[in-house]
């Protein structure tokens, strides 16, 4: 038995999404990514002196609603703190967020048929940015933007119910789907809309208590998620397998290098000294709105799943890849409720469509085919319009340009040639120009069957119907 | 005839109805009157060259505060007008923004006079502890004014200003209005926005105004009261029509009210001067119809051991903004950021600030927020289960408004418990949300006494009631100091080699 079978990891995720509203958690500065710096502020986010944070609605609707979708308990009492401590990217040098009254607790996610407990969901303000000129060890000045600055976040913390680093990753993207679903963020880790730290320890199989526990902070991808809890496993085990003991500590992971390195230890930690707002008054939460709120949340990503296996019989693997994103799955059920296969327009956007969005990198909402479109191809194929291989050069074209594929096929004289004189006409000149191959397709060869119908494609620019052009060649070379 | 710089607001406003009088004269009186006075009573931090909302001659008639003359304590903050809190953290500060009860007033006509000074961050009670000069009490130069909003209620007293607003988070406005001999309301905690004014403890801190009489009093409160989309802990209940009530309602009869006396605030530390006024003042109430009779609030001795850990616990979080990296003073003595926060927290904030930043940081602190701060919490709450039972039997309390009269300057400033008490009449009703008046009641050692009227949450009009009939039936709140400006300060110079005119 190797050392890491003996052991396993308990981890649990803390993570930070940024709400979708338009406007910030306490004042009404847009939340826009990427404006000049200091342009979306104003005195309230600024925390100047005199000023006080009045609670945005859509913002306690949204979290609300990540919070029914995560199958939380909703607190009908909830109520904001401060949490205190001094650092420039922090207006008032403390952080508005809720402490031991948090909004929502005791969730779940499901993940691959585990059940990923939620212990609590909570609203704060996200803090500004700091920009720091010079090398870093000697910065020679650090500018402060405070744009994001009162962005609101809801921070989403996991029970230590995560086993290995890839369920870390599958926990991660089922909350990702489900925010994006209910529509509160664009959970863009690449933007920072949705943050990630990790707390892991390891322990002997079969043991119930927690080893020593390490954060594991500046994870920016889900790759980087997956790759740090890897590495800092590894390096707890082989800690313990040299007798030593786990140090209490917060590590960041080193993109660049892939090991994790030490930040701050426990003694460090902040006392943050959290009392609650009196700026703010407690949050009630009635069965009304609940209920209001509840009739919001569309079908989410399982049941979604469940319901395609259901009612389209594709694969359950079908199913998981075109309900990870919203999106997809939306462009797939319009397809499959118009189209008679199911499982054909399934292969159509695993195949071409994801190939093509991983390819340019492009989101769903960035190509510009239609549900239509699809069926719209898949029929003109279908009634031998055009053929297989022609489909797919529509298509190509649909992606880049969300052109009917009508129109393409018209354009470009894609229309399958089905006039059996014309096919003839084709079938004869290949005949006659390859006489070899003739021979050897009569001595048995069967081979030399396909290329000859090759030929005859090539011929007709891919356009003539493959069903007619066999039975022709066949009929030709006295097959038939 | 009383001079114009005398008068309140309601007179001034009915001399402009009868055209017997014009913005121009009154601001010239003031600004006179000011000239003469401020060199020894140093009300302002900062003077106006000219009021700010001047030349609305159009509302001046219309509006009950139209053409008024008023000051504003320094913590309240004023778009374009520098705001310090009497703190040099603050220097150089000028808020892009006005706060609400600045917009209110503004909207309303009155014109701004200037800033007034007031302990740092309203951390005190005797105005001593502002960065710029301590302010002195218009009835004697010797004494202190009280505090913090010790400014504004000199001010009004000695006539620089019609009528002024401060901030009460323990007695701020009330204490003062009684060692200066006015009136001053701190109202239902909620009926005025915070939006813009400074945060000293925000979930004590309440503005309210300094005015000659009650009337004054209910004109302006029915200004600047209301609901505030801004500030989520205003209160959305209406606001009645205060001055109509006091006018309407009959002013010589007290009968069917109920009025309660708790014998702890008669307790601690009372000066007999005090007590004798506040009892004939309380008579004459009984004069007036009421019922009158002693009762009880059994946790009072506890309120400022609660307020001293509640409100230092807010305010060590209030407070940590200033740090020297986005406006106000900066050190220029550091050369790394904890350097950068520390020798600008050193060097902005006086002693009384930092001593109760880390009173609060304290009380807030792992290990020690249950015992202090929770438990403080716990004791707010049985001091408003207090009033509550006691308003069940009465409609309102009577006490008074400080212990003892204005004390001398320079007194108390090295016995901080001593000058804590000064307020501790007045802190419980703060920790209870209740609103309550100061107005004049009489005169110990020369120098004014106040009593204080307490009532039920939002109940401004019965408070106001009370104080206008026993103002109406009494001459206290018509007796101006008798201020004869620099000259003043030269005799008490001559008396008192502590203080000097030219300081």
């Amino acid at each position: 038995m190797s050392e890491n079978e003996r052991y396993e990891a308990v981890i649990g995720l803390e993570v930070h999404v940024e709400l979708g509203t338009k406007t910030k958690i306490f004042c009404n500065c847009p939340t826009t990514f990427g404006g000049e710096p200091n342009t979306q502020v104003c005195p309230v986010c600024l925390g100047l002196p005199g000023v006080l944070p009045v609670l945005n609605e859509k913002v306690l609707r949204y979290a609300l609603r990540a919070a029914l979708a995560l199958n939380c308990e909703v607190a009908r009492f909830s109520r904001f703190d401060r949490k205190n401590y001094p650092y420039p990217d922090l207006p008032k040098n403390y952080q508005i967020s809720q402490y031991d009254l948090p909004l929502a607790r005791n969730g779940y996610v499901e993940v691959n048929g585990r059940r990923i407990r939620i212990k609590r969901l909570h609203l704060e303000e996200d803090a500004g940015k700091l920009l720091h000129e010079g090398d870093g060890a000697q910065d020679k000045w650090s500018l402060v933007d405070y744009n994001r600055a009162g962005v609101p976040l809801a921070e989403i913390v996991s029970e230590p119910d995560i086993r290995t680093p890839s369920e870390a990753r599958a926990y991660l993207e089922s909350l990702k789907a489900i925010l994006q679903y209910i529509g509160v963020s664009d959970c863009k880790m690449e933007e920072g809309s949705l943050r990630c730290d990790t707390n892991v320890s390891v322990r002997r199989k079969g043991e119930t208590g927690f080893g020593t526990r390490t954060e594991l902070k500046n994870l920016n991808s889900f790759k980087a998620v997956e790759k740090s809890l890897e590495y800092e496993i590894a390096r707890q085990i082989s800690v313990l397998e040299d007798g030593e003991e786990v140090v209490q500590e917060t590590r960041a992971w080193d993109e660049s290098r892939e090991i994790t390195v030490p930040l701050r230890g426990k003694e460090e930690a902040h006392d943050y000294r959290y009392f609650p707002d009196p700026d703010l008054v407690p949050v009630v939460v009635d069965q009304a709105l609940l209920d209001e709120i509840r009739k919001e949340i569309p079908e989410l990503p399982s049941a979604k799943r469940q319901r395609f296996i259901r009612e389209y019989g594709i694969p359950e693997y079908d199913a998981g890849v075109l309900t990870a994103d919203k999106r997809l799955a939306d462009f797939f059920d319009e397809c499959a409720s118009r189209y008679r296969d199911p499982k054909v327009v399934s292969n159509w956007l695993m195949g071409e469509y994801l190939k093509y969005a991983n390819a340019t990198g492009l989101s769903f909402a960035e190509i510009p085919v239609t549900p239509e479109g699809l069926v719209e191809l898949l029929n003109l194929q279908d009634e031998g319009v055009i053929s297989g291989k022609i489909a797919k050069t529509v298509f190509e074209e649909m992606l880049k340009t969300g052109e009917r594929p009508s129109e393409i096929v018209k354009k470009r004289g894609l229309v399958q040639i089905s006039d059996e004189n014309a096919i003839y006409a084709v079938v004869d000149e290949v005949i006659a120009s390859n006489p070899n191959v003739v021979r050897d397709y009569l001595g048995g060869k069967e081979k030399a069957f396909g290329f000859l119908v090759g030929q005859v494609m090539k011929a007709t620019g891919g356009k003539a119907n493959p069903a007619k052009v066999n039975a022709a060649l066949k009929k030709r070379l006295g097959k038939e | 005839m009383t001079e114009l710089w005398a008068m309140p607001a309601w007179k001034i406003h009915e001399l402009y109805e009868k055209g017997k009088t014009s913005v121009e004269e009154v601001c010239r009186t003031l600004y006179r009157r000011i000239e003469e006075v401020e060199p020894s009573v140093k009300a302002y931090i900062k003077l106006l060259p000219e009021p700010d909302g001047k030349g609305a001659d159009g509302r001046v008639t219309g509006s009950p505060l139209g053409g008024i003359p008023y000051a504003l304590k320094d913590n309240i903050c004023t778009a374009g007008i520098e705001t310090t809190c009497g703190s040099r953290i603050l220097s150089g500060f000028v808020p892009p923004y006005d706060a609400t009860v600045a917009a209110a007033l503004k909207k309303a006509g009155a014109m701004l006079l200037g800033k007034t000074n007031m302990d740092e961050f309203a951390m005190g009670s005797s105005c001593e502890t502002s960065a710029f000069y301590p302010t002195r009490n218009p009835w004697d130069l010797r004494c202190v004014p009280g505090g913090s909003s010790g400014g504004s209620a000199a001010a009004v007293a000695g006539g620089e200003a019609v009528f002024a607003l401060g901030s009460d988070t323990g007695g701020s406005v009330r204490q003062p209005a009684s060692f200066c001999g006015v009136v001053g309301m701190k109202p239902t905690y909620g009926r005025v926005s915070r939006y813009g004014l400074v945060a000293f403890a925000s979930s004590l801190d309440q503005i309210g105004p300094l005015t000659r009489d009650v009337r004054d009093c209910a004109r302006v409160l029915g200004v600047i009261a209301g609901h505030d989309p801004r500030d989520s802990t205003s209160a959305v209940a209406e606001v009645p029509d205060y001055e109509r009530g006091l006018l309407e309602g009959r002013k010589d009869d007290l009968r069917g009210m109920r009025i309660g006396v708790p014998k702890e605030y008669f307790a601690q530390g009372i000066q007999a001067g005090v007590k004798h006024a506040v009892m004939e003042a309380i008579k004459t109430i009984q004069e007036l119809g009421a019922f009158v009779e002693e009762c009880s609030l059994p946790h009072t001795e506890y309120a400022m051991a609660a307020y001293y850990l509640i409100a230092p616990a807010e305010a060590s979080s209030n407070l940590a903004r200033y740090d020297g990296v986005k406006y106000g003073y900066r050190s220029e003595h550091w050369s790394d950021l904890t350097g950068l926060y520390t020798k600008t927290r050193m060097e902005g904030f006086g002693p009384e600030v930092k001593r109760r930043i880390m009173l609060g940081t304290y009380a807030l602190s792992a290990g020690y927020y249950d015992a202090f701060y929770l438990k403080a919490q716990k004791v707010r709450t049985l001091i408003r289960y207090d009033f509550a039972k006691a308003f069940e039997r009465f409609d309102l309390l009577v006490a008074p408004t400080s212990p003892t009269v204005a004390f001398r300057i320079g007194e108390r400033m090295d016995d901080p418990l001593t000058m804590y008490l000064s307020d501790v009449c007045t802190i419980p009703i703060n920790l209870a949300g209740l609103p309550a008046i100061s107005v004049p009641c009489g005169f110990s050692e020369g120098l004014p006494v106040g009593l204080q009227i307490i009532g039920k949450p939002f109940d401004e009009p019965g408070v106001l009631r009370v104080a206008y009939a026993y103002e109406q039936a009494t001459e206290w709140h018509l007796r101006i100091p008798h201020l004869d400006g620099v000259e003043a300060a030269k005799r008490i110079a001559r008396n008192d080699g502590q203080v000097s005119a030219d300081e």
